[in-house]
């Protein structure tokens, strides 16, 4: 579904990602990990076209997807969260649902006059994503005055509503208690079922390991190891680069 | 009415849709000090419309206000790649090179002014100022309304969510010249005479200075904005040159304590529930 070739970013002198070779098949959980700066969010920004690939493709259902402005990929169907949660200040909980609705709607200057059906439609939809992620209730609230974890939550449910076959999330247990990761990984698993392919960059070891299928390993900008959960933990590139070489 | 109430009262209406033409650029996060410039091509051409050419009011109007966005659209395809400080100065910049411009156009006039233009009244003003205040509630209740809100928001983020950031930022600067166009143009038939230094940068600031004071976060602040600070001057005239001087505090005040403006989202938000509770209880 999603083939990263040779990819490599550098800003200046500095290599973000060096060569980095990813395929994504569908409808699985693929996780993204790495040390900090190692590259991971920026493989994020160069997948939804937010920076420009150095060198390399990267190609989504058999599109290049180097020339294409964010907003065309997005409508290819990628959508993403961000590590910094990014909400929409100035909007309410539901508002920020709709608004990664338009795509789906004309939603040019006709909506101002009148509301169609499939607008209707649309909001069943943005009911339900609500209440899948637990915040129907607060839909009236503005965005920023959602705890931590719902706002994370919220993120989730404004990607979803672009319909996207693909979900990038940038840690999104970051921050969260025990029970919180645990009922987001249970929604995660959920949006899984429904057909999607997730890519999910975590720092947290356990949440990896549990959910994902495939498992991707940078470090300093490059792939250092791919497997299944159970070749990453014995894989020695990866436990080296976690925990550094024992000396002598 | 006397004539002097009815004069402040139609200044007011053409400040108001001033303000409305700065809050649609506003409203994608760009900043323009130019608008006097936009005001002064709506109206320069309708005046030359309808004094030379015989046209009636309303289209040329309209006309002058096409002219004018079309200019606007030459502006804002360059303006896309400017940020903050660079894109007013870009503005101001094109602001006094509109002045300039007339001010040596000899077909309206050039330095002694452009005669004759005449037309406006109260009721055409205000059917304007209404229509677009109109407008820009629907547009707020809208899907385009929340569409313009990410992109002022975060552009980033509204690009990921398949929004087109350019797009939205050249409507709104089409929009913004728009309506500067029809200010203008019905400024022209009001006062009967132009002349270019009619359309000067202290006029662009001080349209600015009614949306920041009013409330940049809805266009319900440009209005009130427009509207107070046009009565102001009128109640202040016991201070004469001290004015000016005044303004300047009101403004350090305001950034002081209420830095988003008198106005805000939430105020008319809260304002709207309230309604829709009023009328609930009405029917039940």
């Amino acid at each position: 579904m999603l083939t990263i070739q040779n990819v490599s970013k550098h800003f200046g002198g500095l290599k973000a990602l060096e060569n980095v070779t990813i395929h994504l098949g569908s409808d699985k959980i693929y996780g993204l990990i790495g040390p900090n700066g190692a590259g991971k969010t920026s493989l994020f920004n160069l997948i939804t076209g937010v920076l420009p690939v150095s060198k390399g493709s990267i190609q989504f259902e058999g599109k290049e997807l180097n020339k294409l402005q964010p907003h065309e990929i997005s409508r290819l169907g990628i959508s993403r969260t961000y590590q910094n949660i990014r909400l929409f200040p100035s909007m309410t909980v539901l508002e920020n649902v709709l608004v990664a609705q338009n795509i789906h709607t004309q939603w040019g200057l006709g909506s101002i006059f009148k509301v169609r059906r499939s607008d209707l439609k649309l909001l069943d939809q943005a009911e339900e994503l609500l209440k899948q992620m637990g915040l129907w209730t607060k839909r009236k609230e503005m965005s920023t005055s959602l705890a931590y974890g719902e706002q994370r939550r919220l993120e989730i449910a404004r990607a979803l509503a672009l319909k996207p076959k693909l979900l990038l999330l940038d840690e999104p247990a970051a921050g969260m208690n025990e029970s919180e990761t645990e009922n987001l990984l249970q929604r995660i698993e959920e949006i899984r079922a429904q057909g999607k392919t997730i890519l999910l960059i975590e720092h947290d070891m356990s949440v990896i390991m549990r959910i994902c299928s495939y498992i991707s390993v940078l470090n300093f900008g490059e792939l250092i190891a791919q497997g299944t959960p159970e070749e990453i933990q014995t894989n020695e590139a990866v436990i080296e680069a976690y925990l550094g070489r024992e000396e002598g | 009415m006397s004539v002097y109430t009815e004069g402040v009262i139609a200044l007011m209406g053409i400040n108001i849709l001033l303000a409305l033409s700065v809050y649609a650029i506003l409203m994608t996060d760009q900043c323009s000090v130019g608008n006097a410039g936009f005001m002064a091509i709506g109206a320069y051409t309708s005046a030359y419309l309808t004094v030379k050419m015989g046209i009636p009011l309303m289209p040329a109007l309209v006309v002058g206000a096409l002219v004018s966005s079309f200019i606007g659209l030459l502006v804002g395809i360059p303006a896309l790649r400017l940020k903050g400080l660079y894109l007013v100065l870009a503005t101001l910049g094109f602001g006094e090179m509109v002045r300039t411009f007339f001010l040596n156009f000899e077909p309206t006039g050039g330095a002694s002014g452009f005669r004759g233009p005449m037309g406006s009244t109260l009721f055409l003003i205000y059917a304007w100022v209404v229509g677009f205040i109109v407008f820009f509630w629907l547009l707020d209740r809208s899907r385009l309304g929340r569409s313009f809100d990410a992109v002022r928001d975060d552009p980033e983020v509204a690009s990921t969510m398949g929004l087109d950031v350019v797009w939205h930022k050249i409507w709104a600067f089409w929009l913004g010249s728009f309506i500067a166009g029809i200010a203008g143009g019905l400024y022209a038939h009001y006062m009967f005479y132009i002349e270019s230094g009619n359309f000067n940068f202290l006029l662009s600031t001080m349209i600015l200075l009614y949306v920041l004071l009013g409330g940049m976060q809805t266009f319900w602040g440009a209005v009130v904005g427009a509207v107070i600070f046009s009565i102001l001057p009128e109640i202040l005239r016991f201070i004469h040159e001290w004015r000016l001087s005044f303004y300047g505090a009101v403004l350090v005040a305001m950034m002081i304590f209420r830095p988003s403006g008198i106005i805000t989202r939430k105020m008319v938000r809260d304002l709207g529930e309230k309604f829709d509770k009023l009328f609930q209880t009405a029917r039940t």
